[in-house]
């Protein structure tokens, strides 16, 4: 049974070949990159503006609300990076309602590669506020002993994160298989509108997850004290969560 | 009894105990998560936000013991190195 976008090879070189999770990933990337010089050309800061414009403001004021909120920093510096990992993965968790579509992320190569880029970004972040021997101490904290569990952590969250999303879109896709084998018709339709449901909120979690590992090695400054005071208090507790669970 | 049959019927069977036992903690661990968490959003209605993407949060660190055991028993049942290997030397 070929149940990963990877098994499907359209097209085989012999040194290389292209498969469904390649493809459908390009067709993605030029979805998005069309899509958004195509909106982005006619921008108006009009009373009335297209409605193109607007979702594109909700999406970009929404993440980087959500980013203020874990944070209690100014979301700019993080908002690319955060926002291109959610709408990639919710745009490529959403369009599986679409015939003959395989999801991207239903591939253990493209969870990986996103988790990778986000084992990368927590140093580059992290540096970008503090020194190298600071950065570095934090694997010393609390004690010298804890150095190989912090280490061990930080590969094992970054496993974490690229299974629990290939787990979780692989098992809606397997899930619509098997149950076109029982009740077709009716229950992969309630199938797929679930999937809708959980590829959001994987889209969500994946973000929020790459937004907290990264908050948890800044150093922590404070932009409105009135405002942010509780939001980074939250910040810093969930992050001391994540740690210890991990 | 042949390796082969040997080795396909425990797959199945270690499949379906690591499903089933995968599923347990996970779904008993939600379970007391969600409950905690629709608790103090009875209590602290205004901190909802909060709590709830606190909730997101741990539900996905619970959850990803019940993916570990989910892509295991894809692994025995689609993708098998013990059944392959049996295979290829029954074939010769």
């Amino acid at each position: 049974m070929k149940f990963s976008p990877d098994q499907f090879v359209i097209i085989d070189w012999g040194w290389g070949q292209l498969n469904a999770t390649i493809l459908f990933t390009w067709f993605e990337m030029l979805l998005l990159v069309a899509g958004s010089r195509l909106i982005t050309r006619r921008l108006s800061n009009d009373v009335t503006i297209s409605r193109w414009q607007n979702l594109l403001e909700i999406l970009v004021g929404g993440i980087a609300r959500q980013i203020e909120e874990i944070t209690g920093q100014k979301p700019e510096p993080f908002l690319p990076f955060i926002a291109t990992l959610f709408i990639f993965i919710l745009l490529s968790n959403l369009l599986s309602v679409v015939p003959f579509y395989q999801p991207p992320t239903a591939s253990l190569s493209t969870t990986s590669a996103l988790a990778l880029c986000v084992f990368m970004a927590v140093p580059f972040y992290g540096l970008s506020t503090r020194s190298l021997g600071s950065y570095l101490r934090q694997y010393l904290e609390p004690t010298v002993f804890m150095l190989p569990f912090n280490i061990l952590g930080e590969l094992s969250r970054t496993l974490a994160l690229a299974v629990r999303l290939y787990g979780n879109v692989l098992s809606g896709t397997i899930i619509g298989f098997v149950l076109l084998l029982i009740v077709p018709f009716f229950l992969p339709v309630a199938m797929d509108a679930l999937g809708l449901l959980t590829g959001t909120i994987q889209a969500y979690i994946f973000a929020l997850l790459a937004m907290v590992y990264i908050a948890s090695v800044l150093k922590i400054e404070e932009i409105e004290p009135s405002s942010s005071r509780n939001t980074e208090m939250n910040a810093k507790k969930i992050s001391q969560q994540t740690r210890q669970t991990q | 009894m042949g390796a082969i049959e040997l080795i396909g019927m425990m797959s199945v069977l270690a499949a379906g105990l690591c499903m089933g036992l995968g599923a347990l903690g996970p779904a008993i661990g939600e379970g007391m998560a969600a409950a905690a968490a629709l608790r103090s959003i009875a209590q602290q209605p205004d901190e909802s936000g909060t709590i709830t993407r606190t909730l997101f949060v741990s539900m996905a660190m619970i959850e990803s013991t019940g993916i570990y055991s989910l892509v295991i028993a894809i692994i025995l049942i689609f993708a098998n190195p013990f059944w392959d290997y049996a295979v290829k030397h029954a074939a010769g």
